[in-house]
C-alpha cells in the first residue's frame, strides 16, 4: 500500500485537497450561517418545485422534439449533413446570454413573432415568465438530446435492418422491433442528463424568469443575496440547492447517461427511407428543428455586426476581463484535472475530488465564499478571482471525464514501458503524458475556456463599480433597453467564445503527434 | 548471477514461490503452462510487483527494493515496446537519457546501434510506419543501448512469422554475447527453447523450479511439462 502511494506524486493530492477545501469548506460555511429552513419564505417553497417542475418539462420537450429531428438525420443523406451535427454540438459552449439575446429578438415583444402575428391581427405573446425559460432550455438542450437519440438510431446495427428487410418489415414493424426499444433504452438517460442540466439553470431564470412563479432556487440565492441581502435565507437556499443536486446525482449514479460527443456520427446508411410522406415529415423536422436553432443567432449577429465599431471603451475592458478570466480559469482547470485524471487510474479518491464539484452549484460556492471572505475583505474587491476559481471548479467535473478515459489507456498501455525506462518527472510530462493527452486537453481546455468566457453566474453575486465581464455588461445593457449595443456585445462575445473553444481544441489537435 | 531468494510473489489469490539462481552469461527459457507465472515472474524481476517476501539479489547485491528503472535490467514486453509518437532515434535516446539529452558519444552510439541492428536510414520515421520485425529491432536496439547486464524478453516475438522469429532470436544471442549479458526468455514454443536456451526454467503449480539443462529437460519432461507439452 505504501508502495502504491508512493507512485502518485504531490500535484495529485494538492488538487484534490484544494478542490475539496473550496466545495467543502464553502458548503460547511453555507450550512453555518444558514439560519435553518424556518427562514424560507413560501416563495422560496415555490422556487423548489418549480425548479424541478420546469427541468421535468425542458427535458421531457426537449425530447420529444429531438425524436423526429433525429430520426431525420439518421435516415437521410444530404449536402450540409455533416456541418448541421456539428452545429448540434454549439449550443453547449454557446453563452447563455448570447441564446436569451437571440431569443428575444425572434420571440420577443418586439420580436418577429409578434410582428408577424400583430400583422395578421392576432394577440402577441410574451417570452417573460415560466414558458420563456422552457423555451430558452428547450433551445440549449434539443441540439443535446437530438445528438444522443441520433448515436442511438446508428448504434442499431446494419444487419439488424438488412434482416428487417428481409422479412418484410414494413415501417411500422421496423417502429415497434428496432426503433422503440432503442429510444427505450436511450430516452430516460437523455431526459435525465438535460434535466440535471436545468436544475441549475439561473441565467436563464434570471434574464426570462422571475416573479413569483418562475423563479429557480438559484435565482432565489441570487434574490435573498443581491435585493434583501438576507445571507441566512440565501444560505439555506443554497442548502436546498445542494440537496436538489445530491438527489439528482444519486439517480444518475443508476443510469448510464449517453454521450452526445464523440465520433461515428457518418456511417453508411444504415436503413432504407420509407416512402413520400416520410420524406416531407423529415424535411418538416430538419427545416423546422435548424430554423429554430439557427434563426435566433442569425438575427442577433444581423442586428449585432455593424454596430462592433460603436462600442463604449467600458465595453471592450470587460471583454478583455473576460478573455483574461477565460484564459486563467482555463490554467486552472487544466492544472486540476490533469493531475487528478493521472491519479484516477490509480486511486477512486482522485476521480470523487474532480467530481465534487457536481454537488454544489456556482451560486452555492459563490454564497459561501462570500461568507467566508467577508469577515476578512470587502468581498466586491475579490469578484474577479472569485469567478476565476468557481468558473475552474465548476468544469473540473467536465475537464476529467474528457482527460480520464484516455489517462486510463495511457496507463495502461504505457506506465510498464515508461517505468522500466526510469521515465519520470518532468521528462515524462513532457515526452510522454502531454503528447499522448494533447487532444483530450485541447477539447476541455477549449470547454472551459468557452464556460469561463460566457458565464454569467457567481460574478453576479459579487460585482459592483467597475468589474464586469462581457456577459455582465451584455446583461445590463440589455435590463437598460439598449438592444442595439447589447446585439453588438453578444456578437462579440459568441465570437470570442467559439475562437477561444476553436483554438484551444485546434492546439490540442495539432500538438496530438499522431 | 540471479538470485531468488525464498521469493514469495502474490497477485490476488495466486502464489508464486522461486529459490533458486540463474548464472552470470546464461540463456534460459521461461517454460510452462499458461497462466503458470512465467510473465508474474518477470514482472516481478523486473520491478513491477513487490514481493511479499523473500529477496531478489543481482550478483549478491539486493535489487528488491530498486525502482524498475534502476535495476539492472532492461525488459521487452509482449507489446508497447516502443512510443508510437516518439521517432525511433528518440526511442532509443529515452533508452541513454529520459531528458533525451545526448551528447555526441552518445549520440554515435545510437548511430552504431542503427546500424547494428539493420535499421539504418529509419531513423526517423515513426514505429507505426515500420514493419513488426522493424519493430523489434528498435526494441532490442533499446536494449542493446542500455547494456544492462540482464535482459528480460516476455515473448516480444511471438506476433512474428517463424523465420523473422529465428532472426530475432540470433540477434538477441549476438548482442547478449558481446555484452557478456544474462537472458531470461519466456516462451511457448520447445524448439525455441532447444535452439536459443543452454538452460530452462519451468514455472508450474505455484513454483519456479532451479533451470535446467534444456534438452535433458525437455527430452525427459516431469509431469507438469509434459502435460504441457503434450504427448
Amino acid at each position: 500500500m505504501a508502495r502504491r502511494l508512493r507512485e502518485i506524486s504531490w500535484p495529485a493530492p494538492l488538487a484534490a485537497l484544494l478542490v475539496a477545501a473550496l466545495v467543502l469548506g464553502t458548503l460547511g460555511a453555507v450550512a453555518i450561517r444558514a439560519g435553518g429552513f424556518g427562514v424560507l419564505r413560501p416563495t422560496d417553497l415555490s422556487a423548489l418545485w418549480f425548479t424541478i417542475w420546469q427541468a421535468a418539462v425542458s427535458a421531457a420537450v426537449s425530447c420529444l422534439l429531438a425524436v423526429p429531428v433525429a430520426r431525420a438525420l439518421a435516415r437521410r443523406r444530404f449536402r450540409g449533413r455533416g456541418l448541421l451535427i456539428s452545429l448540434l454540438g454549439a449550443p453547449f459552449i454557446l453563452p447563455t446570454i448570447v441564446a436569451v439575446m437571440g431569443l428575444l429578438t425572434v420571440f420577443g415583444r418586439r420580436g418577429m413573432v409578434n410582428a408577424g402575428l400583430e400583422g395578421m391581427g392576432l394577440p402577441g405573446l410574451t417570452i417573460y415568465g415560466a414558458h420563456g425559460v422552457i423555451l430558452a432550455h428547450v433551445f440549449f438542450n434539443l441540439p443535446l438530446a437530438t445528438r444522443m437519440i441520433l448515436h442511438g438510431w446508428q448504434g442499431i446495427p446494419a444487419e439488424r435492418f438488412r434482416l428487417a428487410a428481409a422479412l418484410g418489415f414494413g415501417p411500422g414493424d421496423i417502429r415497434r422491433h428496432l426503433e422503440i426499444p432503442m429510444l427505450r433504452a436511450i430516452l430516460p438517460g437523455a431526459f435525465l442528463a438535460i434535466f440535471l442540466v436545468c436544475l441549475t439553470s439561473f441565467a436563464v431564470a434570471l434574464t426570462l424568469g422571475g416573479g413569483p412563479r418562475a423563479t429557480t432556487v438559484e435565482l432565489a440565492i441570487y434574490q435573498a443575496f443581491r435585493f434583501d441581502f438576507d445571507l441566512a435565507r440565501a444560505a439555506s437556499l443554497g442548502l436546498v440547492q445542494v440537496a436538489l443536486c445530491l438527489g439528482a446525482l444519486a439517480i444518475t449514479a443508476r443510469v448510464t447517461l449517453p454521450s452526445s460527443f464523440g465520433a461515428g456520427l457518418d456511417r453508411p446508411l444504415p436503413m432504407q427511407a420509407p416512402g413520400r410522406a416520410a420524406v416531407v415529415h423529415d424535411i418538416i423536422a430538419i427545416t423546422t428543428a435548424t430554423a429554430f436553432l439557427l434563426v435566433p443567432i442569425g438575427t442577433v449577429l444581423a442586428r449585432g455586426l455593424p454596430g462592433i465599431g460603436a462600442l463604449p471603451p467600458s465595453l471592450w475592458a470587460a471583454t478583455g476581463t473576460s478573455v483574461a478570466l477565460a484564459l486563467g480559469s482555463t490554467a486552472l482547470t487544466l492544472a486540476l484535472a490533469l493531475p487528478l485524471a493521472l491519479a484516477a487510474t490509480r486511486a477512486t479518491w482522485a476521480e470523487a475530488a474532480g467530481m465534487l464539484p457536481l454537488t454544489a452549484s456556482s451560486l452555492v460556492i459563490g454564497t459561501g465564499l462570500f461568507v467566508i471572505l467577508r469577515p476578512v475583505v470587502n468581498p466586491t474587491a475579490l469578484a474577479l478571482p472569485v469567478t476565476l476559481v468557481v468558473n475552474a471548479a465548476m468544469s473540473l467535473p467536465f475537464a476529467l471525464r474528457m482527460i480520464l478515459p484516455e489517462a486510463r489507456v495511457l496507463a495502461a498501455d504505457y506506465d510498464r514501458l515508461a517505468t522500466s525506462l526510469g521515465l519520470a518527472g518532468l521528462a515524462r510530462l513532457r515526452y510522454l503524458t502531454l503528447p499522448r493527452l494533447a487532444r483530450p486537453l485541447g477539447f476541455s481546455a477549449g470547454l472551459s475556456a468557452a464556460f469561463s468566457m460566457g458565464d454569467l453566474g457567481v460574478i453576479t453575486l459579487f460585482a459592483g463599480g467597475d468589474q464586469k465581464t462581457l456577459p455582465l455588461a451584455l446583461f445590463q445593457l440589455m435590463g437598460a433597453y439598449r438592444m442595439d449595443q447589447a446585439a453588438a456585445a453578444a456578437a462579440v462575445l459568441m465570437a470570442l467564445t467559439f475562437a477561444l473553444f476553436w483554438a484551444f481544441d485546434r492546439i490540442g489537435q495539432h500538438a496530438d503527434p499522431r | 548471477m540471479l538470485t531468488l531468494d525464498k521469493l514469495h510473489i502474490c497477485q490476488g489469490d495466486f502464489h508464486l514461490r522461486a529459490d533458486l539462481t540463474v548464472p552470470r552469461g546464461a540463456r534460459c527459457a521461461i517454460m510452462g503452462p499458461s497462466g503458470g507465472g512465467k510473465s508474474t515472474l518477470l514482472a516481478a524481476i523486473a520491478g513491477f510487483l513487490p514481493p511479499v517476501s523473500g529477496r531478489i539479489l543481482w550478483d549478491g547485491q539486493d535489487i528488491t527494493a530498486q525502482p524498475p528503472g534502476e535495476r539492472p535490467l532492461s525488459i521487452l514486453f509482449q507489446d508497447q515496446n516502443l512510443f508510437p509518437h516518439l521517432s525511433v532515434a528518440q526511442n532509443l535516446a529515452i533508452g541513454l537519457s529520459p531528458q533525451l539529452r545526448l551528447n555526441a558519444d552518445q549520440q554515435a552510439r545510437i548511430d552504431q546501434a542503427l546500424d547494428r541492428t539493420g535499421l539504418q536510414g529509419l531513423a526517423r520515421r515513426k514505429p507505426g510506419a515500420l514493419s513488426g520485425g522493424q519493430q523489434s529491432r528498435v526494441a532490442l536496439a533499446r536494449a542493446l543501448l542500455r547494456a544492462r547486464p540482464l535482459l528480460l524478453l516476455d515473448e516480444p516475438f511471438a506476433a512474428l512469422g517463424p523465420a523473422l522469429k529465428r532472426d530475432m532470436l540470433d540477434l538477441v544471442d549476438a548482442i547478449a554475447s558481446e555484452q557478456g549479458a544474462t537472458v531470461l526468455m519466456v516462451t511457448h514454443d520447445p524448439e525455441d527453447a532447444r535452439a536459443f536456451a543452454d538452460l530452462t526454467l519451468l514455472v508450474a503449480e505455484g513454483r519456479a523450479h532451479p533451470p535446467q539443462p534444456t534438452g535433458p529437460l525437455l527430452d525427459n519432461p516431469p509431469p507438469a511439462l509434459r502435460v504441457y507439452l503434450g504427448g
